[in-house]
């Protein structure tokens, strides 16, 4: 039998630590929803994702019940919305978001990811249409979240797609002003964006992917914390051993509540997401894990190590722990979800400039910062071009979500509420890149030899 | 289906008979139970088996909770398997 240890040590991680399951998202393919007419199109598209997922949340609740673990979000990803929509010859896809909006009101899920294209390359004119319908889709509905992919180490970046993309976050703040620039904290501009992500803003139902299927996010910063405070001062060998083995305890659950839910909705297991991912909970953040190995503040000077460190350890210890492993997988950095990122901006110890070192070393990028709303479209897209480039040059995900808030100045604090937190302003540098983003054209695909 | 109950909270009379007779009027059979006393909190795990009972998982759930709140000491029942992924390979 389990050991009473055990079982308050599981107790103690789901109770104080705050272990729980970030998102069973299940992923619908809707490339059989496609119409030259766009009513019947949204009409196919509604009633798939309606009939597949009209038991996800029941089935997660009753998980939660059931194995007294917290599962926070039930999650909806679909084919990105620009294959779908394609076939139609509306002028935007507007109505598709609302129909997507609509369909997760229905099932009571709390975000519904793919309005979405895949540009790296090139654009059609589906892919300008979906583009140019962000702002207004993420005005005009609540539970939508957008992504764009604008680079990938095999064909390096688009960078037209960049250039329009910084207008697109520029305007979609613009029309969600009144609520902080809400709108750009629900889209995600990626480079090699994954097929399987089940986090939003930036998840989608990829290409590849099977008709329907479950993916699983775990979380557990605040496990990963306690567990190194009983070994303060030990060396990086223990440090890494400590994190590996809470790694794999926090993904065995992953993978249980995974295996469970696709029995029980009789949908195909996809993957465990093994990563680490904040929520503004005090005790709940990934800047105090790196803290506890030793830092004063996250943002001083051997963070980057520290998180390269912790990254990687959670990912050795998950790998094992579950049986199909894919997502984004490594430690998230989302500043207005992370309250020791909050602070360590605020006290001065954290800039855009070492986010953008960390995002080098782990899971996806520059999330979830809010800068000044004078910020120009062009510094914007400079920015998705510098993450782009750490991306396809070290064959990992990055991805930009920044908000610049209207009317806000360095240093201010805006609330995004629930989930996304709030975080001050951050200060972006003040030389122009507006020439260098105005070339347009593409990036070509790094050399993937001769690596220094 | 077997479950683990786990009371937790300060060790007072009855707490195990007022657990044990709410098993029993549902019919759960108590297979293992252990007791210690963790940094002066009683804590109690039983496992026990429930594929007999003669109500659902939810309903037992409440029943459990609502006597940890008579008795003053926090209540909880889990399906076995969440403590053997975590602890067994």
């Amino acid at each position: 039998m389990i050991t009473p240890f055990e079982v308050i040590e599981t107790i103690k991680m789901i109770q104080e630590e705050n272990l729980d399951i970030r998102t069973i998202t299940m992923g619908i393919s809707l490339r059989d929803c496609s119409h030259l007419d766009g009513n019947i199109s949204r009409k196919k598209i509604y009633e798939k994702i309606v009939r597949n997922a009209e038991n996800l949340v029941k089935v997660g609740e009753d998980i939660e019940k059931e194995y007294g673990i917290p599962i926070k979000n039930k999650r909806i990803s679909v084919t990105p919305i620009s294959l779908v929509a394609e076939s139609c010859d509306e002028e935007n896809y507007i109505k598709y978001a609302e129909t997507l909006d609509k369909a997760a009101h229905a099932i009571g899920v709390n975000f519904i990811g793919g309005f979405s294209a895949l540009v790296h390359k090139g654009f059609t004119k589906g892919d300008h249409k979906l583009i140019n319908s962000i702002p207004e889709a993420l005005k005009n509905t609540k539970l939508v979240c957008s992504s764009v992919n604008v680079a990938s180490t095999k064909s390096g970046i688009n960078m037209d797609a960049v250039e329009e993309m910084g207008r697109i976050i520029k305007k979609t703040a613009e029309l969600t002003a009144d609520a902080g620039g809400l709108g750009c904290a629900k889209l995600v501009v990626f480079a090699n964006a994954v097929e399987d992500n089940p986090f939003m803003a930036g998840a989608f139902h990829g290409i590849g992917e099977p008709e329907c299927v479950i993916n699983v996010g775990v979380s557990g910063p605040g496990a990963v914390k306690c567990a190194l405070e009983k070994v303060k001062g030990c060396d990086f060998g223990i440090v890494a051993d400590t994190i590996k083995k809470t790694a794999f305890k926090i993904t065995r659950m992953g993978q249980l509540v995974a295996i469970e839910a696709s029995k029980r909705l009789c949908v195909q297991f996809g993957i465990v997401d093994l990563s680490l991912a904040p929520t503004p909970a005090v005790g709940d953040s990934v800047a105090y894990i790196l803290e506890e190995m030793g830092l004063e503040k996250c943002g001083a000077h051997g963070t980057t190590a520290a998180l390269a460190l912790l990254n990687d350890a959670v990912k050795k210890g998950g790998v094992m722990a579950s049986s199909y492993v894919g997502g984004l997988s490594g430690a998230f950095i989302p500043v207005s979800e992370d309250a020791g990122m909050i602070d360590a901006v605020i006290k001065g110890a954290l800039t855009i400039e070492k986010l953008e070192a960390m995002t080098c070393v782990c899971s996806v990028g520059l999330d979830m910062i809010a800068v000044p709303g004078d910020t120009s479209a062009e510094t914007i897209s400079a920015i998705i071009a510098d993450e782009s480039a750490i991306g396809i040059v070290n064959n990992k995900t990055t991805a930009v979500r920044i908000i610049p808030v209207p009317g806000k100045h360095v240093g201010d604090i805006v609330q995004f509420g629930g989930l996304l937190g709030s975080g001050p302003v951050m200060a972006v540098n003040k030389f122009s890149s507006a020439d260098f983003i105005r070339r347009g054209g593409r990036i070509p695909a790094p050399i993937q030899s001769l690596r220094n | 289906m077997r479950a683990v109950i786990t009371v937790i909270g300060k060790d007072k009379v009855g707490i195990i008979a007022g657990i044990s007779s709410i098993l029993a009027d549902c019919g759960v059979n108590i297979l293992d139970i252990s007791q210690t006393i963790m940094q002066d909190i009683f804590t109690m795990v039983m496992l026990v088996d429930i594929s007999k009972s003669c109500v659902n998982f939810h309903l037992l759930s409440g029943k459990l909770d609502e006597k940890g709140v008579e008795l003053g000491v926090s209540v909880r029942i889990q399906h076995e398997d969440i403590f053997n992924s975590m602890h067994r390979i």
